[in-house]
């Protein structure tokens, strides 16, 4: 990690927004290794739709961050050869949903480049993806599309939930060996947190523990850790102790921290706001399940987007999951009836 | 461009192109020659089930040949699943070109040591990896020249538009090589596209185009030479359509008689581009009787060596499917894999016991 920090990291406060910290991140990658590149559409002149790549341009010159042609699959085709001529292309997809041209060359070769070559042509690039609802984006602008990189081996997919993580982990992406599906969750870009520049938040890997408890447990990521800590505030309000875990990295699943949690508590909760049929929480709820079988006390439960294509702006607050429907499944884990009042 | 004229006739076009010096003529010879005698040994170890698969070459000896030849060995090379003579021209070994066909799930060979990427299989996305590598190199100051091959049918897929496109704006030094075969598998090429040439397509993104005889090896030698030199001086891609003809089926699991008559293969059979080359290096006085038994002679060399190493199956450690997919095994392939493992020896025990 780099000692130097940008004096512009943090305002007077030392509070710091999550795109903010990205954006330092990237910096602090463009300075501490020659190799790295910052490449998409609108990433140079303009920084960025949400200016996570503000002022990049401007700082290392446009051949160490450019716009490209307006075609995704190009973006990261390309990055695949740079990566295979030493560089560390960082790209951005402008939106979750403008990925998808680019999806055969993420599942097709970055995911099995190493293997295709046996080691010889490993791909140590990063493509970073705002994704997730909750800012009033008109369609194709809102997908969890999380769980097609989940369900690619050969990807690493990381998602950050707090300030300190984006930083961090976004750093820990860019110089990880293997490529990394960095998914930013957009309706967090704004949120700010009193931190220092850098942070290091640990390798990736593994999930964070939010808040302790000892009744239940919700497991969690991203966009959806907001409300999920909501809920566990209620939750206190009223007598019961939830736990919360930050899943951080999804692809590998931290199965460690998360059984010996449910462990504990013997009963589960996977929140998210992808779509719940064959999303990453019935992943999730299978592992508990086959893990902590003997430890629970009630069927997990999953807190998801509805099996629909995402809302329109009008309807997205519906779709979400809040506090209130958490608290709803929390309420069904078969509590022993003295429980029950506190619900 | 025609530099060669067809064998045992006049020339059905006057040659437009440079005559090649003797030296690189005889090592396209030996190239080709090479080429078709281990195509010929790859089809049929496909009918022995030696083989899981294998895509031809014959009939585009001469493109991917002189392709090759016509490069530095630093540039690099971003070829398809039939570009096996090419990968051979490149000096990669004969029984790493076929590690894929033989049934492996890698390429077999070091991209690094060949600067030559695996065999793609995804058409076209290969031309994005060419023209990132160009541009990397490009921007490191390299004169290193990328060149993607892509076949006619691959020319409507997103990737080559992109690519060309993408190089043309950034300059990336990369040759796209079409070997225009007139079949994406049954589908023939007026199916395929209205334009009036493939190489017209170079036209809308502001890059090169030349359409050249794909028989002719001295022709594609010249024209991929000169694209070549364009990428390396700063000139930009260039799209260059080699019209050819693949003499087999698409691959052995393909039956050609259903899309195509044997008139035509005939036709085609009767300007091959080996026969050709030959015709004219020994009207030239270039070649001679002995020197083309010697070379005759390496090739068998090279098919017997192939014959004795693939005469005993290969046998595979069932974890290496674990391996490099990721830098390290995660917890979860750890798992998998020592599952496999009580498999596999479950499995040898009882085979013991049998």
């Amino acid at each position: 990690m780099p000692t130097d920090t940008t004096p512009a990291t943090a305002d007077a406060t030392g509070t710091v927004t999550m795109a903010k910290a990205l954006n330092t991140a990237l910096r602090d990658a463009l300075r501490a290794d020659e190799n790295t590149l910052v490449f998409g559409e609108d990433v140079g002149t303009l920084g960025g739709v949400f200016r996570v790549t503000d002022g990049l341009a401007r700082e290392f010159g446009d051949d160490r961050c450019f716009d490209t042609p307006l075609a995704e699959s190009a973006i990261i085709g390309t990055a695949v050869g740079m990566a295979m001529y030493g560089y560390r292309p960082v790209v951005e997809m402008q939106f979750d949903a403008f990925a998808y041209p680019a999806f055969e060359q993420l599942v097709s070769h970055v995911a099995k480049f190493r293997a295709r070559t046996r080691g010889a042509l490993p791909l140590p690039l990063t493509v970073r993806i705002p994704y997730g609802g909750g800012i009033g984006g008109v369609e194709h602008h809102s997908d969890s599309s999380e769980i097609y990189y989940m369900a690619t081996p050969g990807l690493t997919v990381v998602t950050p939930a707090t300030v300190a993580d984006a930083y961090s982990l976004l750093r820990r992406s860019i110089d990880w060996p293997d490529p990394v599906v960095f998914l930013e969750p957009k309706r967090l870009y704004w949120h700010k947190e009193k931190t220092g520049l850098p942070t290091d938040t640990g390798p990736l890997g593994w999930a964070a523990v939010r808040r302790r408890g000892t009744d239940a447990t919700l497991v969690t990521y991203g966009p959806a850790l907001p409300a999920a800590l909501a809920a566990a505030e209620a939750a206190a309000q009223s007598g019961l102790s939830l736990e919360v875990i930050d899943l951080r990295t999804l692809t590998p699943f931290d199965e460690e921290t998360v059984s010996a949690s449910v462990n504990r508590t013997g009963r589960a909760v996977v929140v998210h706001e992808a779509h719940g049929f064959a999303g990453p929480g019935a992943e999730i709820a299978a592992r508990i399940t086959e893990r902590c079988f003997y430890h629970l006390e009630a069927p997990v439960r999953r807190v998801t987007g509805f099996d629909v294509p995402y809302p329109a702006p009008l309807l997205e607050a519906h779709y979400l999951p809040d506090v209130h429907r958490i608290l709803d499944a929390v309420a069904t884990l078969e509590w022993p009836a003295r429980r029950t009042a506190a619900l | 461009m025609t530099v060669l004229d067809a064998p045992a006739a006049p020339p059905t076009a006057a040659p437009t192109g440079p005559p090649l010096p003797a030296d690189t003529a005889l090592a396209l010879y030996r190239a080709m020659v090479t080429g078709r005698a281990f195509d010929r040994q790859a089809t049929a170890f496909t009918r022995q089930g030696r083989l899981a698969v294998y895509p031809s070459s014959r009939g585009q000896e001469a493109c991917q040949t002189a392709s090759v030849l016509a490069l530095r060995p630093t540039d690099w090379l971003f070829p398809t699943y039939r570009e096996s003579v090419a990968l051979l021209t490149r000096g990669i070994d004969p029984v790493e070109v076929l590690t894929l066909f033989r049934g492996d799930r890698h390429c077999g060979y070091d991209p690094h040591a060949h600067r030559t990427a695996p065999q793609c299989t995804p058409l076209a996305t290969q031309c994005l990896h060419a023209a990132g590598l160009a541009d990397a190199a490009r921007m490191r100051g390299h004169d290193t020249v990328a060149l993607a091959y892509i076949g006619d049918g691959a020319t409507s897929e997103g990737d080559f538009h992109e690519a060309v496109n993408y190089a043309a704006v950034r300059r990336a030094p990369v040759v796209f090589l079409i070997q225009n075969n007139q079949y994406a598998i049954s589908v023939p090429l007026a199916k395929q596209t209205a334009a009036r040439t493939l190489a017209d397509k170079a036209a809308g993104y502001g890059a090169a185009g030349e359409r050249i005889d794909g028989n002719d090896a001295a022709a594609v030698h010249t024209a991929v030479a000169r694209a070549a030199h364009r990428a390396r001086t700063g000139g930009g891609p260039t799209v260059l359509e080699a019209l050819t003809y693949r003499i087999e089926a698409h691959t052995n699991a393909d039956d050609d008689t259903r899309y195509r008559s044997a008139e035509e293969v005939a036709a085609w059979a009767g300007k091959d581009p080996v026969a050709r080359l030959e015709h004219r290096l020994l009207t030239d006085g270039v070649l001679d009787e002995d020197t083309i038994t010697g070379i005759t002679r390496d090739a068998q060399e090279l098919t017997a060596r192939l014959r004795r190493t693939f005469a005993s199956p290969p046998r595979r450690d069932p974890a290496e499917m674990f391996q490099h997919v990721y830098h390290q095994p995660p917890p979860h392939l750890r798992s998998q894999a020592a599952l496999l493992a009580a498999e596999t020896a479950t499995t040898a025990a009882a085979g013991e016991d049998a």
